[in-house]
């Protein structure tokens, strides 16, 4: 069967819940950030199927966009984790609970 | 028909890859976990590819699977996180949490296989030349603030890494 738009969007659809499962089970911070990486990616796939079969540059134009804002938002992150860790040595979850209720 | 195949192929392993990088039964470290987050993300380009985004794949493997991928890899190395791997995923933890993703997975599926086939018009290629041409037109604006926001990025990060002095 020929790829079509459905294709994409359900190959879409299952990294995006691979990347919620990781946000959700794993308890590395560095590895939800490569979670929430994953789910960025998925939404870019999704975006880019849509631009391709509606014959629309404009998601295409909003991919750069996302991976622009992901790499600036990587970086921030990253060195929010690093002065994290400088200041508890840790860098899993449950050993970060002081803002916890 | 190859593209048929090879659409089955990168889809396929992009989920395969996708899985490796979150659930790895055999290792839990975050270094194998970028590994095969640039895998995933390399397989991602192909199918971008397939999409006719060539602009979109090249800047993928650029941006993801070079420079994030490497700050990522990098951060990995500074901390240090050998302790980390030896601590067990908790079952409860697991078995909500996939759960809730395959109630979420069933909901989008279903979503998608309801919609009705698009009525297939003349199919866009993304080249470089009229994506340039619309980013530099239509999104010039949206184009600058986002240089702005790579600006204020860095220096933030700039900011957070410094050492403190007192």
């Amino acid at each position: 069967m020929t790829p079509g738009l459905n294709h994409y969007l359900v190959v879409s659809a299952l990294l995006f819940c691979l990347g919620l499962f990781g946000v959700l089970a794993r308890r590395n911070l560095l590895v939800i950030y490569m979670s929430l990486e994953l789910m960025l990616n998925a939404a870019n796939l999704a975006l880019v199927a849509f631009s391709r079969f509606n014959a629309n540059l404009n998601g295409q134009v909003m991919v750069f966009f996302i991976i622009t804002v992901a790499a600036a938002e990587v970086a921030v992150g990253l060195a929010l984790i690093v002065a994290l860790y400088r200041k508890r040595r840790t860098a899993h979850v449950e050993d970060l609970t002081s803002l916890r209720f | 028909m190859f593209q048929d195949l090879l659409f089955y192929a990168f889809a396929g392993m992009t989920l395969l890859f996708g899985f490796l990088c979150v659930a790895n039964p055999l290792s839990r470290s975050p270094v194998t976990s970028a590994m095969f987050l640039v895998l995933t993300i390399v397989s991602l380009a192909g199918l971008f590819i397939l999409l006719h985004a060539f602009f979109l794949a090249a800047i993928q493997i650029l941006v993801y699977a070079g420079a994030v991928m490497v700050l990522f890899l990098f951060v990995i190395m500074l901390l240090d996180l050998k302790e980390e791997e030896r601590r067990k995923m908790r079952t409860f933890t697991i078995g909500t949490g996939a759960l809730a993703v395959a109630a979420i997975a069933g909901i989008l599926i279903r979503a998608v296989v309801a919609a009705k086939p698009l009525a297939t018009g003349p199919l866009v290629t993304g080249d470089t030349k009229p994506l340039g041409k619309l980013l530099f037109t239509q999104y010039l604006l949206p184009f600058e603030v986002m240089s702005l926001l790579l600006l204020v990025g860095m220096i933030g990060v700039i900011l957070l890494s410094k050492k403190e002095v007192k």
